[in-house]
């Protein structure tokens, strides 16, 4: 067969790449080309090759809020994956009430972030807060700017409050997904409603729950906008998750060559975890 | 095992039925032997899958009773009433092996692990799914999934009935009749009572001893193929059974016998005194060609291979017959008869001179 050759097709995808390369790929470039440079201002650069990757690799500074930022992410997971999954098992599959928790539940999705931080900083203020002062009323010692361990529970609550529901509203469509006769069977199998759970609601909602999982360790790793305003990475550095750190950095310190040896280290952390998890939960449907 | 009595039996999906169509199911009596094998029959919509569910547990009925032998199970569990039930959609647990699948009615309920297993290898043999034990359940086709469905009602030995909600839609049309005949068989050796629910008279008559014809929420006749296709009891049944359907003609009565366009019609029954809305039926396989009778004109012929189906005009009315293959057809104006013994008068869809039921 002799095909046509007719390269004008390419013109077809130009307005894409041209929008790529806006983007994504010239900011990501700009990225790298600054991790293998040094400068002293001026704008003048000098080669400094793999230098900022083995300092940020080597500093206690980032070994520190890495583990922060770990902690943080499996803190959430380990909460806002079962609560989620909990709350969309009892929410109603029939009737009026499904609009209304469906509307309940996608509420706190719908507010702007920095709001977000702002609503929970005022909220838990412990001289006027709503949050704050009840708790300290009920004689708790509490005190989020002061105590890092109190910091650490608003801002783990915080996200908990905001983000389960999307959890809950994933676990929610993999739930009514089920026919009905997969419930009538296993009620004539005899099936206790632990077995119900385990064979039938959980292998149905685990490509769902995969998603919810990636979306949410995706997001938590990156997430900047509400711990800063909530607590600005303090008291001390006890709250500075890697992207407070990178600003402070990049920003802060202007220290260019490392904050960009750093952002791709971030990058990389979280496109190799997301692909080995996905990897590992998609595996056996191949089988 | 037990005989299985209905008594009274109504439902509706509405809290308050007010009119007569807002009830699913209409007072039902009915009762079915031990160890038979029955089949619902009725289309879409007329209540068959509400009795079998009424009957399972998995439905409560509005009025009535179930009886299972002595005992009134009529608000029992599907557990407590030991029914086993098959879908019209195959039911696996994905994430089990085949084994696993086939005894978990068995582990749920406590069964000791030896005879699990015994039991399991079993039906296995008996549904053909031996080879497969150790394989995921996911990756079966879709009547391999029906079989582990279906060994899954089997595999327990104190069940009482065995229900088939339309268990071969989604079946492959020549892989049907394998697990059809497969069932009967299974029947034969287990003795259980089984119930069939389908809406393809194929399927009813051949799986079941007698069929129950269900239409608009009410039972129309309860009786063997034979029965139903010899000595249909409504117009139902006689349309719905049967391939063409009977021959549905409407007719005055005088003196109780029937009169189509002023000819005297020998019928195998009498129409009674109060009869009304009076209609003859007689299927196509009675309809014959004759010498003296009704004038016809011969208006379509089909042939369907072992057998023709000629369509004709009688007295303003189009009537199907059926005849042999090698049988002539007149062409034009020709006459025709009709059985007596095969001809009988309906009033009101009901068979005249049949006792209120």
């Amino acid at each position: 067969m002799n095909k046509t050759v007719n390269q004008k097709a390419w013109f077809f995808v130009l307005p894409v790449l041209i929008l790529v390369a806006f983007n994504a790929i010239v900011p990501l470039m700009t990225v790298v080309n600054y991790s293998v440079q040094e400068t002293f201002g001026n704008n003048v650069f000098f080669w400094s090759g793999l230098t900022w990757f083995e300092d940020v690799l080597t500093s206690d500074r980032f070994h520190a809020s890495l583990g922060r930022q770990l902690f943080f992410t499996f803190s959430i997971l380990a909460i806002e994956v079962p609560l989620g999954v909990i709350i969309a098992l009892a929410m109603p599959r029939k009737g009026i009430w499904v609009s209304v928790c469906l509307v309940l539940m996608a509420m706190p999705l719908l507010i702007p972030w920095n709001v977000v931080g702002s609503m929970w900083n005022i909220f838990a203020l412990p001289d006027i807060g709503l949050l704050g002062k009840t708790l300290n009323t009920i004689g708790f010692d509490y005190n989020y700017t002061r105590q890092p361990g109190d910091a650490w529970f608003t801002l783990i609550l915080m996200d908990v409050w905001h983000w389960t529901s999307l959890v809950v509203l994933l676990a929610y469509a993999g739930l009514v997904s089920i026919p009905d006769a997969y419930y009538q069977a296993a009620k004539i199998d005899g099936a206790s409603s632990w077995a119900v759970f385990r064979y039938i609601q959980l292998p149905k909602m685990k490509r769902v729950l995969t998603i919810a999982i990636l979306l949410r360790f995706m997001d938590s790793f990156n997430i900047y906008t509400e711990p800063s305003v909530l607590t600005g990475g303090g008291p001390g550095n006890s709250t500075t998750l890697l992207s407070i750190d990178l600003v402070k950095i990049a920003l802060g310190q202007f220290d260019l060559g490392p904050a960009a040896a750093m952002s791709l280290i971030y990058f990389l952390v979280i496109l190799l975890t997301s692909w080995i998890f996905y990897t590992v939960m998609t595996r056996d449907e191949e089988n | 095992m037990a005989r299985i009595k209905l008594s009274g039996l109504k439902h509706s999906y509405l809290s308050n039925p007010a009119k007569d169509e807002d009830w699913a199911l209409k007072e039902l009596n009915l009762e079915w032997q031990d160890g038979g094998a029955y089949a619902l029959l009725g289309p879409s919509g007329c209540g068959k899958t509400t009795l079998l569910n009424i009957i399972s547990g998995l439905l409560d009925p509005s009025h009535g009773k179930v009886l299972f032998g002595d005992e009134d199970v009529t608000h029992a569990s599907p557990e407590e009433r030991h029914i086993a039930q098959v879908f019209q959609f195959p039911v696996v647990y994905d994430t089990m092996t085949v084994f696993d699948n086939l005894a978990f009615p068995l582990r749920n309920r406590g069964v000791e692990e030896t005879t699990v297993r015994h039991r399991v290898e079993e039906i296995a043999a008996m549904t053909d799914l031996t080879a497969m034990l150790d394989r995921r359940a996911s990756g079966l086709t879709a009547d391999g999934k029906q079989k582990i469905s279906l060994g899954r009602g089997l595999v327990r030995t104190n069940v009482n009935a065995i229900l088939f909600d339309e268990p071969l839609t989604v079946i492959d049309p020549h892989l049907k009749f394998q697990l059809r005949s497969k069932l009967k068989e299974l029947h034969s050796r287990v003795n259980n009572t089984m119930i069939y629910v389908t809406h393809d008279q194929t399927e009813a008559l051949t799986f079941a001893d007698k069929v129950v014809v269900m239409n608009v929420g009410e039972v129309v006749q309860i009786g063997t193929p034979k029965e139903l296709f010899e000595r249909p009891e409504h117009t139902f049944v006689g349309h719905f059974i049967g391939s063409p359907g009977m021959n549905i003609i409407p007719c005055e009565i005088n003196n109780g016998s029937a009169l189509l366009d002023g000819h005297k019609i020998k019928t195998e029954n009498k129409a009674g005194d109060n009869d009304s809305d009076t209609v003859i039926g007689v299927r196509p396989e009675f309809v014959h060609f004759a010498k003296t009778g009704l004038d016809a004109k011969v208006s379509k012929v089909a042939d369907v291979g072992r057998s023709k189906i000629v369509d004709i005009e009688c007295a303003g009315h189009s009537l199907k017959m059926l005849i042999s293959e090698d049988q002539e057809v007149p062409s034009g104006n020709t006459k025709i008869s009709f059985d007596p013994a095969a001809t009988r008068i309906y009033s009101n869809g009901r068979l005249c001179g049949l006792e209120a039921a």
